[in-house]
């Protein structure tokens, strides 16, 4: 019998592999964003409001993960986006490994911009790093303004969050300033943008900061 | 919540170390879990059973669970206390300029392994 001492952090091959990833898309000059959010948040429709409005400037693909299912892929494709349906086979999340599979199968070389629709969840995908440049959460004004307090994690790995169906604030008991301050308090840092995306309101400061990402990824020229 | 995917993960990084180092069988896994890293113990133990049947080197390794405390530093007094009973407010001060500095780990912290049972093989008078 023997015994082997290891001290090995299990995530440490999935941090490593997401480095590569990010590295390699940067120096082709491609922007891949890490979408997180519960389920029902708006997801789908945000990402076709932004797919819109970025269409024009830049060629997209979309990553969209579900443990099973493909309607939304078949309504991003309609939107005009190269898109592309994971199923995680029952994972509640994506890690680096499942982003590369996602993103060969995809085929990036025609695209600028990717978005990796993450697993409607907020545990589990803010754990593991895909390997994006940049995760934002979604928050929807019906979950409440007590979520980041109850998943601080999300947050703060989010360098953006999108407060989605402010169409709907005279409804709910959402105190705007409240969650606002609960998000700062995960991640100073954040960038919080209420939008609707039924509407269509509130997308010009979300694309001008996609948009100054892009700008600033260092690669080609 | 995803005890699936980290069980893949410890397979595949146990695996390799046991090729590397040319393991016979892998009798037992040492994890070093941190008591707010927000996996079930039980439910790894469930995924695990399952999964090591697929894997020939590891095929009966037990799963053994050593759990770190998890431990919050409070910016404002500078002390430190224990945090599942506490959470977030720090008990000495009332601050909330607080950051956890033990208890989220996730590791492998060693392997035991079971030589080649070569006197089997010997023993024929």
């Amino acid at each position: 019998m023997e015994i082997i001492e290891l001290k090995q952090n299990i995530f440490k091959e999935n941090e490593v592999n997401a480095d590569l990833i990010r590295k390699d898309l940067a120096a082709r000059k491609k922007l891949l964003i890490n979408v997180m959010s519960s389920p029902g948040s708006g997801k789908t429709t945000t990402l076709l409001r932004t797919l819109e409005r970025l269409s024009p400037e830049f060629r997209l693909g979309i990553l969209e993960c579900d443990i099973d299912a493909s309607v939304d892929a078949e309504t991003m494709a309609a939107a005009g986006a190269k898109a592309i349906q994971l199923h995680t086979g029952g994972m509640c999340h994506m890690d680096a490994q499942m982003t590369r599979q996602g993103l060969d199968a995809l085929g990036i070389d025609d695209v600028d911009i990717i978005f990796l629709e993450n697993v409607g969840n907020l545990v589990c995908p803010a754990e593991f790093d895909t390997g994006a440049h940049d995760s934002i959460t979604i928050l929807s004004v019906p979950e409440g303004d007590n979520k980041p307090a109850k998943y601080p994690l999300v947050y703060e790995v989010s360098s953006v969050c999108l407060i989605n169906k402010v169409d709907a604030l005279s409804v709910f008991d959402f105190d705007m300033e409240l969650a606002k301050e609960r998000i700062l308090h995960c991640n100073p840092n954040s960038l919080i943008l209420p939008i609707s995306a039924k509407c269509g309101t509130g997308f010009e400061p979300w694309i001008t900061w996609i948009r100054e990402r892009y700008n600033a990824l260092g690669g080609a020229q | 919540m995803h005890e699936l995917g980290v069980t893949f993960y410890v397979i595949k990084d146990v695996k390799k170390i046991a090729e590397d180092n040319n393991v016979y069988k892998v009798d037992s896994v040492t994890l070093e879990i941190g008591q707010v890293s927000g996996v079930i113990h039980e439910q790894l133990q469930d995924c695990w059973k399952w999964a090591i049947k697929k894997e020939p080197i590891m095929d009966c390794a037990k799963l053994l669970i050593e759990e770190i405390p998890a431990v919050t530093f409070c910016e404002n007094c500078k002390k430190t206390y224990a945090t599942v009973p506490q959470g977030k407010i720090c008990p000495h001060c009332g601050s909330d300029r607080t950051y956890l500095t033990q208890g989220n780990e996730f590791n492998i912290k060693e392997i035991e392994v079971l030589d080649q049972p070569h006197e089997v093989i010997l023993s024929e008078e």
